[in-house]
């Protein structure tokens, strides 16, 4: 049934209809609402079985969860931005434990400078931990990609990070079509582990690997991933038919079709974009989108195809790697060498608004060739004059 | 496509009436997206939230830069520089506050504004005297349906009791309401002056 609700409720909503067994988090912003809802949820009797566990720190709530994960609980957590990389630690370990958790980042900027606005900086600068990375374009996506990643998850045994952008998506009330959580069940069926940790019948995980064997261990992990990256769309197929809409898994096409340029972006920014595509289109440029869902595995055949043909692309960076060019224009230059110019285009740091005037704007500077392959959207350079630096 | 947006402070329900907003547009079968604009999360500092309400599925999640019409929860964010940016002559402009617009200083930005289209509602002393606190944001939603006509005061009314529900719900739902009256009387004795 559709309700207008806010992206947080929509969420927990869901993960409350995955049947999760634990739930442990700790609260941060912007994450905060999710943990609230689902601890509501848990307290009205709207949790099922789940026990809600409550921790002291981001680093308590993912070892709480690897802990339930290896004894065969469906677990689930949920944070952002500071609280993310207080788990660093434990991300390696639950990716390299096979546990399949699912964990929601409601994306947040890093510190120092504080900042608890939006933007991908926690999760992008996690991308090498071994976790699956699926960005929500609205917050139906939002909702629809937690079933997904539980079924994903579980069958690859790989933990899978839902990022949803903090606030913007977090916090914005908009109609969301909620899962019967019948529908989630047939979709969903409950976790049968391969393996569990069990007193009664006492096995060793996460032991000590040497020399001989880590780089083999490595290497099945990167098998695995690829094997994630072909289950992963036909696992959002089975769901999408079942809930009759569609959820992208890979990447979402926009007006692609005879693009000279094409405009790549993760996250709720790519609502923004397919208006500004539509009014570029409006005045006959030849502009389309692509809203990039998983960032890992990183699609790079879905890429390549993508890419091929374009003129120019244009990808809009939600992250910066300070001293390097954009994450994921550098992932894009890689998968499809000796094709048209990528530019990387930092947008929307910490909070600041992607606006409409602002694409077309970068969309436009491409199309003369006058965009470098770095540049910073909106730069104050009074600001950076006033600061003393040059821009 | 209608876009409004939401000045108010810390605790003055700036948030919840947004999203009031947008859940009173669904209820009528439009789309709606409501979004906040948090600041430092402390009571009594500025807080900003817009609504966006079409027939469309909305897709844009940039801040309202151009409102069609501007709600400001306490009279003295008034004088906070940029906060009537971006209100074209055709727009709306709701003010709580006691005193009437013309004393409150801000003509210079009412220049282009349609006179009719302009609101003081003394939304604070409704809800006083409803809700037994000055909590502007349901009498504002009601005085923004008398004024704009974007909404039924019925879907107004219907969003703050699902909001709230039992008691409050119904407090807020005769402040809504009467605010509602208030406005619609004003452009009465207008048009017929």
């Amino acid at each position: 049934m559709r309700e207008q609700i806010e992206g947080s409720q929509a969420v927990a909503r869901t993960v409350a209809s995955c049947r999760p067994d634990v739930v442990c988090a700790y609260p941060i912003s912007p994450q905060t609402h999710i943990v609230e809802a689902l601890a509501v949820l848990a307290r009205t009797g709207k949790l099922g079985a789940a026990q809600f566990v409550n921790v002291e720190s981001e680093m308590a709530a993912l070892s709480v969860a690897i802990g339930a994960s290896a004894t065969g609980a469906r677990t689930y957590t949920a944070t952002a931005s500071q609280g993310l990389l207080f788990m660093a630690e434990a991300l390696y370990n639950a990716a390299g434990l096979g546990l399949p958790i699912v964990m929601t980042v409601a994306n947040r900027a890093i510190g120092a400078p504080i900042n608890i606005w939006n933007d991908h900086s926690d999760s992008i600068s996690q991308r090498d931990s071994g976790w699956i990375q699926l960005y929500a374009l609205d917050n139906q996506h939002a909702a629809d990609l937690h079933p997904v990643a539980y079924r994903l998850a579980e069958e690859v045994s790989v933990p899978v990070m839902v990022c949803v952008d903090g606030f913007v998506l977090t916090h914005a009330v908009e109609p969301v079509d909620l899962a019967e959580p019948e529908r989630v069940d047939a979709f969903l069926p409950p976790f049968r582990p391969r393996q569990v940790l069990d007193p009664a019948d006492p096995v060793t995980i996460g032991a000590m690997v040497g020399p001989e064997a880590y780089t083999e261990v490595r290497y099945l992990a990167h098998t695995n991933a690829k094997r994630a990256l072909e289950r992963l769309p036909v696992l959002a197929a089975d769901y999408a038919a079942r809930v009759d809409r569609s959820v992208p898994a890979i990447a979402d096409a926009y007006r692609a079709v005879g693009a000279e340029t094409l405009v790549i972006a993760m996250g709720s920014v790519v609502g923004t974009l397919e208006d500004t595509v539509d009014e570029l289109r409006g005045e006959g440029v030849g502009v389309g989108a692509l809203g990039l869902v998983a960032f890992r595995p990183f699609p790079v055949d879905v890429i390549r195809a993508a890419v091929a043909g374009r003129e120019r692309v244009v990808v809009l960076e939600r992250a910066q790697p300070t001293g390097s060019t954009g994450v994921i224009g550098t992932e894009i230059r890689a998968a499809v060498p000796g094709g048209p110019p990528i530019h990387s285009v930092v947008a929307g740091l910490g909070g600041r608004p992607v606006t409409r005037a602002s694409l077309k704007a970068v969309i436009e500077a491409a199309n003369r060739g006058e965009l470098p392959e770095l540049s910073f959207m909106d730069l104050d350079t009074g600001l950076i004059e006033a600061a003393g630096s040059r821009p | 496509m209608f876009e409004t947006r939401i000045h108010g402070r810390g605790g003055q329900g700036v948030v919840t009436a947004a999203e009031m907003l947008s859940l009173a547009a669904f209820i009528e079968g439009r789309f709606a997206q409501a979004i906040p604009s948090f600041g430092s999360e402390r009571t009594g500092a500025p807080v900003i939230a817009y609504c966006r309400i079409a027939d469309f599925r909305l897709r844009t999640r940039e801040p309202v830069s151009r409102p069609d019409a501007l709600i400001i929860q306490d009279p003295t964010l008034r004088h906070v520089g940029g906060i009537f940016d971006g209100l074209p002559s055709g727009g709306y402009l709701l003010i709580n506050s006691a005193r009437p617009i013309e004393m409150l200083g801000i003509d210079a930005h009412l220049g282009h504004l349609h006179r009719s289209r302009v609101k003081a509602l003394n939304a604070g002393q409704i809800a006083r005297s409803h809700l037994g606190r000055p909590l502007p944001n349901t009498a504002l939603l009601g005085g923004f349906a008398a004024l704009t006509g974007q909404l039924a005061l019925e879907s107004v009314l219907e969003a703050i009791r699902q909001t709230f529900g039992g008691d409050v719900g119904e407090a807020n739902v005769r402040a809504a309401a009467e605010a509602y009256r208030q406005v619609a009387a004003k452009s009465r004795d207008r048009r017929h002056a």
